[in-house]
């Protein structure tokens, strides 16, 4: 291990543990009350599904305009997984049924991922774009018609399990995973296609593995950020899982920047915490909200960082240090 | 340098921005006031629902208020919007509790969001009085949780025993609106009690909630033929419903439910002579029923529906609550609140074990003429 | 079969307004390859103008077409300069992101302006109905189907026949070429945003009179609706999207009336996910390789 990368992980390390001991005393201290902890896993919650979004809508390029639809099929199947369990008797550990069903709802989610993914990943662009949100409108409506999870009238009876403590540190686990695989072999490989497929193809990449690839494992990280929904609202509707809120999930990936994880990460909180800032505002909220957007997309189109990513060592280099070594995941170009 | 400046000033506004918006809102704690929180739909595709139940609410707060308040402090009534969205509705309720600490809770105003709430709630033992919401389990295993309106199941019965015993129908058929828990579960009711009356359901057709066109379901409930067609939704969608049958030339009447109020005003020609359950009539010769419409007419000019109605009722209900608890302590409250007897617009309240309204009349009304005609009112025992 | 026959008309009735509808999507997608998101709230916007024009001024049904048609086409060119034209030459995913944002600040802005209430639209044409065979037609769903198949028509000519309309099709087909023959593309920018504003208003009164309702989210459910069916037909192809309008239009209603009425979204989302899987460009779609 190079210098460099040891200083990172020392860093970022340091980072996340002072964030996690910061919010910890906050929290004990009661200085944060239970409305910010909600919003602050609910913020948790929308980091996941912002990030794994990316996967495809960032590392491969692809318009996926139906990521509600797995997330649904997280939430419903690791919820019908974790009721099931609590009344066959068999007593876990709750964070130990919360893996499970964590687990349960990403596999089931990332299996529809293959499944729609294949046949569909032949399309380009807005066809790909209009054909997700069209599999995650019957996602919706299936769950409005299956009487087995309630229906139109809700899935109930489902345990909370979730807390801040074990979804902070389950979010860190993700973006570490999601992190890694961007730059792995296969990261790249998927990265390639979204530079040019043609030729990614010409140098050896399987390009539709890689896009199912891509889907799936979209879908999978979906599947657990809708499981952790499920046990933290303990409530599931359908009607949640409609078409604008896909889109809320969009728009926070490309604010953040396509391709841009750390991106993911902020815009995820910007745009969680917005709204519930502008709650006195009642009915100029949605106004406000809007003309952000527009003002943000009009002002910097490319998303606040672009492709490249936020360094802390960077930034520390940069700021503190006041050196000037650029880094960046694919050249840091914007 | 510029640039580094700038960004971290850009930072420093933002992260100061956080801190101003948790600090001001914690801020109100002034003791001549006493809170309580409103929560509904007041934006997105129910937010005439929210809105009027909101209005309804608001309207018995300044009358309250104006009569001196409760235990000699005035009322404030925190509204905030849910969108008709689960997670919405959490934020909104746990603000309401943590950043303007509310004594008690007015809302949710649908089943879906009160559901989403009710865990958080019963574990904070907040007094809650839903004005609408109508899915049974709303109040199950929740001391704290009360409702002003009839279950879904009681009301459709209701409807079912005046279509067969009232009009002597032996045919209906049902228009559903799936997606729609209240539509869902007054046909339900409906269609059992009007089987164990001897009637027979020739035919159930049915919607989904973003549906506008209904020309197919008229059209085959108009081969079927049938005595009466029950379509339990509001009046956003059985206007039209009601406007395209007339339309298609169906003759058939039409029965409906407590959405019904209100659609004598926009559709008065297409609802003539079909009735529907409510809360109550605005025929009726009682005072309160008649200031509450001129008093709702002269502050929004509008005539006010069966959600504003219940809005009202449910600010009247936490009011008189509050001042019998003497305090604005939870457990007061809600052991007040189990106490309550009180005759508002809706009728008679007085709950039962679960928090439901006990044994309240359904008032069936006759739209006549532009005109909401009380016919009788029907108890379900 | 009579049954059957009617239920077409009822088909062919939410079809023609699709249509006009879609027309708005594909003129626009074709030539700056944006799925504006916000032609929904153009026609619910229209329906409300329409509205106010029809009660507060008690306006003829002609003059309410005209004017709001015109105010529309206004709206809609400005709603490019401010909020699309900044972003022409940015990555294509953050012009869709400012249509969303763009759509949401119509529908919040009517709420804000007209109140969540529905309005009602009064009866604009004289109603009758007429008895063939035994079918009922009633004089309003002659007059939809009517309006739209000339409007469809006028604008068909309008693109293939005049010099505007050549130059819109150049622009779509090679923006730089355009530029190079002496197209003014912002110019024919403008315009296809005007005339497909103004048949989006078209159809947000044919919806209005039809449904009855004008509220601040109509537009949401007709537009997403319009937009499958301009992707259908093969989006940025004219006659496409009133092909695909009318074939979404029969499908919905035939489902309903034969199949099921629940599941009658997710028959028509499964078609054309079917359609493109076989044919990714659509219907009427032309397969263009990648160039490399």
């Amino acid at each position: 291990m190079d210098k460099n990368k040891r200083r990172a992980y020392i860093i970022n390390t340091i980072a996340i543990v002072t964030l996690y001991l910061a919010f910890f005393i906050l929290i004990q201290t009661k200085t944060m009350n239970k409305y910010f902890i909600g919003i602050a896993i609910l913020t948790c919650i929308m980091i996941i599904m912002a990030m794994s979004l990316n996967i495809v809508a960032g590392f491969l390029g692809e318009m996926a305009l139906g990521h509600a639809g797995f997330m649904a099929i997280g939430a419903y199947s690791s919820a019908s997984f974790s009721i099931a369990l609590f009344n066959s008797g068999i007593i876990l550990p709750d964070l130990v049924v919360l893996i499970l069903a964590m687990i349960v709802g990403g596999m089931v989610a990332g299996i529809f991922g293959i499944l729609i993914g294949t046949p569909t990943l032949r399309l380009r662009g807005d066809y790909l774009g209009i054909v997700t949100i069209g599999f995650s409108e019957i996602i919706r409506i299936f769950f409005i018609n299956f009487q087995p999870t309630g229906g139109a009238a809700g899935l109930k009876g489902i345990t909370k399990l979730v807390n801040f403590n074990n979804v902070y540190w389950i979010t860190i686990v993700i973006a570490i995973l999601i992190f890694t695989f961007g730059r792995s072999k296969h990261g790249r490989a998927i990265i390639s296609i979204r530079e040019d497929e043609i030729a990614s193809e010409s140098a050896g990449v399987p390009t539709t593995r890689y896009k199912v690839l891509a889907f799936s494992l979209a879908a999978f990280f979906a599947g657990l950020g809708g499981a952790l929904y499920a046990h933290y609202i303990a409530f599931l509707e359908p009607s949640k899982f409609n078409f604008m809120f896909s889109i809320e999930m969009f728009v926070i990936v490309v604010l953040g920047g396509l391709g841009s994880l750390t991106g993911s990460i902020i815009s995820a909180i910007v745009l969680t915490t917005l709204p519930e800032m502008l709650r006195g505002f009642a009915q100029y909220r949605l106004l406000v909200y809007s003309l952000v957007l527009i003002i943000m997309m009009i002002f910097r189109p490319q998303g606040i960082f672009g492709r490249t990513e936020f360094s802390l060592t960077g930034a520390i280099d940069l700021l503190i240090l006041r050196k000037n070594t650029k880094k960046s995941v694919d050249g840091g170009k914007s | 340098m510029k640039k580094r400046v700038a960004s971290v000033l850009l930072a420093a506004i933002f992260v100061a921005s956080i801190f101003i918006f948790a600090g001001c809102s914690s801020s109100g704690s002034k003791s001549d006031v006493i809170k309580v929180g409103f929560i509904g739909p007041t934006t997105g595709d129910a937010a005439i629902y929210g809105t009027s139940a909101r209005d309804g609410a608001m309207l018995a707060v300044a009358e309250i208020n104006a009569a001196g308040g409760v235990n000699g402090k005035q009322l404030e009534l925190i509204a905030y919007d849910s969108k008709g969205d689960q997670t919405e509705a959490i934020n909104a309720y746990n603000r309401l509790r943590d950043q303007d600490g509310v004594v008690a809770v007015i809302g949710g105003t649908l089943s879906g969001e009160t559901l989403a709430m009710k865990d958080i709630m019963v574990q904070d033992n907040m007094p809650v009085l839903s004005p609408t919401a109508t899915a049974v389990d709303v109040t199950v295993d929740a001391p704290n949780i009360f409702r002003v309106c009839f279950l879904d199941s009681y009301q459709g019965a209701a409807a079912a025993n005046f279509s067969a015993d009232t009009l002597g129908a032996k045919t209906a058929a049902l228009l559903i609106g799936t997606g729609n828990p209240y539509s869902e579960g007054v046909s339900a009711a409906y269609q059992t009690a009007f089987v164990a009356k001897g009637g027979t359901i020739v035919g159930s057709e049915s919607y989904g909630t973003t549906d506008k066109d209904f020309s197919a379901q008229l059209t085959k409930i108009k081969e079927m033929n049938p005595e009466v067609i029950f379509v339990p939704d509001y009046v956003q969608t059985v206007g039209p419903i009601l406007q395209k049958a007339k339309e298609m030339g169906i003759t058939s009447t039409f029965i409906g439910a407590d959405g019904w109020d209100g659609v004598q005003v926009d559709y008065a020609a297409a609802a003539q002579g079909n009735y529907f359950t409510n809360h109550y009539a605005a025929d009726s010769p009682s005072a309160t029923v008649q200031n509450f419409i001129k008093a709702y007419n002269t502050k929004y000019t509008k005539v006010p529906n069966s959600f504003s109605a219940l809005g009202y009722d449910a600010a009247y209900v936490m009011a008189q609550a509050i001042k019998t608890a003497g305090s604005t302590e939870s457990a007061a409250i809600i052991t007040a609140l189990a106490a309550t007897d009180y005759s508002g617009v809706t009728g008679n309240l007085k709950f039962d074990a679960n928090g439901d309204p006990k044994d309240k009349e359904v008032t069936i009304i006759k739209i006549d003429g532009g005109q909401l005609k009380f016919v009788t009112t029907v108890v379900n025992k | 079969m009579n049954l059957f026959l009617q239920q077409v008309i009822n088909g062919l009735n939410v079809g023609s307004i699709y249509a006009l509808i879609a027309i708005g999507y594909t003129m626009v997608y074709g030539i700056i390859k944006l799925i504006n998101f916000a032609h929904g709230e153009i026609m619910m916007f229209g329906a409300y103008f329409a509205f106010i024009a029809a009660t507060s001024f008690q306006m003829p049904v002609w003059a309410i077409l005209l004017l709001v048609m015109t105010i529309m086409a206004i709206i809609g060119v400005a709603i490019e300069f401010v909020a699309y034209r900044p972003l022409r030459n940015a990555p294509r995913l953050s012009a869709l992101i400012t249509a969303i944002g763009v759509s949401l600040f119509l529908q919040n802005l009517a709420l804000l302006i007209f109140k969540p209430e529905p309005k009602i639209m009064p009866k604009l044409f004289p109603e009758m109905t007429f008895s063939v065979g035994g079918i009922d037609i009633s004089s309003t769903t002659l007059i939809i189907i009517g309006l739209s198949l000339v409007f469809m028509v006028l604008l068909d000519l309008y693109i293939r026949k005049t010099k505007q309309g050549r130059a819109m099709r150049a622009v779509s087909e090679d923006k730089d070429a355009a530029i190079l023959m002496g197209v003014n593309v912002n110019r024919t920018i403008s315009l296809t945003f005007a005339l497909g504003s103004a048949l989006g208003a078209l159809g947000g009164i044919l919806y209005s009179v039809a449904y009855i309702q004008i509220y601040p989210t109509m537009g949401v459910m007709p537009g997403l609706k319009a937009f499958i069916a301009a992707v259908l037909g093969g989006i940025g192809i004219v006659p496409g999207a009133m092909l695909g309008g009318f074939i979404i239009g029969m499908v919905e209603t035939l489902t309903k009336a034969y199949l099921s009425t629940t599941w009658a979204d997710a028959i028509v989302f499964g078609i054309l996910i079917i359609v493109l899987l076989f044919k990714p460009t659509g219907i009427l779609g032309k397969n263009t390789r990648e160039k490399v």
